[in-house]
């Protein structure tokens, strides 16, 4: 039996006195993806980038198939070349082109010629629809546009396994959908995802597992049918009510 | 942003408020902008007119005339003077170069945080305390007139070697925070992007960081520029040849103080233009900054929408 594709093994993550992760456990099968609900602090964020390194934890172990990465003597950056991480921010390079925003790290990473580099991101562009853009800055882009070619720049590196950070979060409402749609491209491709969202909507359409956290904890995981439908958790069973009250159901 | 956006890109106004209204606008910030012109025009006359009937009437006018405002000598040491200028502009130059690249370094290393290089951190600290508490004359005396004064065996004592050593050591402490500060600037989200694609910590700073902070602080580099050029006058004092050690000469056999003035003039002209083209590029950072934020949000919003 092959190692799953992650492994998180008794995280614990502190700011301070705050301890933002108590005790994370979660096995993800590689082509699975997992949409990590919550409340705004109830640690999602947090989860994902100590699952990308950067935050250093302060207890637990990470696997990444099977081999770990929270080990003292691991190389960092061969690890992050693994895992890719979209941020609700964006991001992007404000002082390079698209193209070079995704040609970045193939050529001073994984030291590809910037012919090839170059190559191989127009083909990533073309693919999300962003071809026209690539000799523009990103500030001339629209939001969804940045999320989107920050998509492809963490694609770039052929991670297997992608992280999402609230990633439409930042996003006017008209601008969601284009990117929930490259998600669910990605999604039919096999790439393994971690989704930290709001969207409950698109958790529910396109996870084969939703988690839902509560105060650096997993309270409850299971498939997206049975947690939104017949929560077990009180606190789930609140936290949802109040996400149908906003009409976000 | 700034250097790169800029009034170039193509921007169609959109449509703003309705039509006529633009016109209508224009028309009144035209009339406003005749009167606030005629009105600084007429303070400006009033003021300076009454400075100059003041000076001019002074008691002491014809002597200062005299001494300061000789036609004759003015153009006759106006060659030597602006010749040995040359010197200062080498001065400048080749300092400024140095500078640069000495103040990027202690930039970078003042900003490291890995406990590795403490110690890299703690010299380049004490370096940059050091030197930006001492005047600069005593850095200039001590350089020029103490290390050749050692009279060591292959120490070179060519005072304008030892003028760049001691305008770069002053201001590349000044110029390393100015690095620092846009350092700083620059959000940790964009080194955390960087760095989650797998570069490693130098790389970061060296394809994301630094290109951004650098342009940051373009304006304020180019005022630290302009100190520069001005105090090349200083190493005058170890013996470096230069504009103002040229007028001094001049003004020891003349017994007139002129050269002064034309040296005066010479630094105006040079430094006048900088001044003026880092207002400008201060300007343009701030408009294309706003304009970003504009741009951005009816790109948002879709095309055009309203402000």
């Amino acid at each position: 039996m092959t190692a799953p594709a992650l492994s998180v093994q008794g995280l614990w993550k502190s700011f301070g006195a705050l301890d933002v992760l108590q005790g994370i456990d979660l096995e993800v099968a590689e082509h699975e993806v997992i949409a990590l609900i919550g409340a705004s602090g109830s640690g999602k964020s947090t989860l994902l980038r100590c699952i990308n390194l950067l935050e250093p934890i302060d207890g637990g172990r990470i696997f990444i198939e099977g081999e770990e990465i929270t080990a003292r003597d691991v190389n960092v950056d061969r690890i992050r070349r693994r895992v890719g991480i979209v941020f609700q921010s964006f991001n992007l390079f404000p002082h390079m082109r698209v193209l070079d925003n995704v040609t970045l790290a193939p050529r001073k990473v994984a030291k590809l010629s910037r012919a090839d580099a170059e190559a191989a991101a127009m083909k990533l562009l073309e693919r999300f629809g962003l071809a026209e853009k690539a000799g523009q800055l990103p500030d001339r882009l629209s939001g969804g546009q940045q999320q989107r070619v920050a998509i492809v720049r963490a694609l770039a590196m052929q991670p297997d396994l992608l992280l999402l950070d609230e990633v439409t979060s930042a996003l006017d409402p008209e601008l969601v959908a284009e990117v929930l749609n490259v998600i669910r491209e990605l999604a039919a491709g096999g790439m393994t995802m971690l989704i930290a969202t709001h969207e409950m909507g698109f958790a529910r359409d396109i996870a084969n597992r939703v988690c839902f956290l509560d105060a650096g904890r997993i309270l409850e995981q299971g498939p997206p049918a049975q947690i939104f439908a017949e929560p077990r958790e009180a606190r789930t069973r609140q936290f949802l009510n109040r996400i149908v009250e906003a009409g976000r159901l | 942003m700034t250097a790169l956006g800029g009034p170039d890109s193509p921007d169609p106004g959109g449509p703003v408020g309705l039509p006529g209204s633009r016109a209508r606008r224009r028309g009144h910030d035209r009339g406003g902008a005749v009167r606030s012109t005629l009105v600084a025009l007429v303070s400006t006359v009033v003021v300076f007119g009454i400075l100059g009937y003041v000076a001019v009437n002074s008691p002491g006018w014809p002597a200062v005339q005299a001494s300061f405002l000789d036609p004759d000598i003015f153009w006759s040491s106006l060659p030597g003077i602006a010749s040995a200028f040359l010197t200062n502009v080498q001065l400048f130059l080749i300092a400024e170069a140095l500078i640069l690249a000495l103040a990027l370094v202690l930039a970078v290393a003042r900003s490291s945080t890995s406990p590795v290089l403490f110690p890299v951190r703690l010299m380049a600290t004490v370096y940059v305390d050091i030197f930006r508490a001492l005047p600069g004359v005593l850095v200039i005396y001590i350089l020029g007139f103490g290390i050749p004064g050692l009279n060591l065996p292959g120490v070179p004592t060519d005072p304008f070697l030892y003028a760049i050593v001691a305008l770069t050591l002053i201001y590349s402490a000044y110029v390393s925070e100015v690095y620092r500060a846009g350092i700083a600037s620059i959000h940790p989200s964009q080194a955390a992007a960087a760095r989650s694609l797998g570069l490693s910590q130098a790389q970061a700073l060296r394809h994301v960081v630094l290109p951004q902070a650098i342009r940051r602080v373009v304006p304020p580099l180019l005022n630290d520029f302009i100190g520069l050029q001005k105090d090349t006058v200083l190493v005058s004092y170890i013996g470096v040849v230069e504009i103002f050690r040229q007028s001094q000469i001049v003004e020891s056999g003349t017994f007139n103080f002129t050269p002064y003035l034309a040296t005066a003039l010479v630094f105006l002209v040079v430094t006048i233009p900088l001044a003026r083209f880092t207002d400008w590029l201060l300007g343009r950072q701030q408009d294309s900054s706003f304009a970003a934020g504009v741009k951005a949000g009816r790109a948002r919003s879709g095309a055009g929408g309203t402000l």
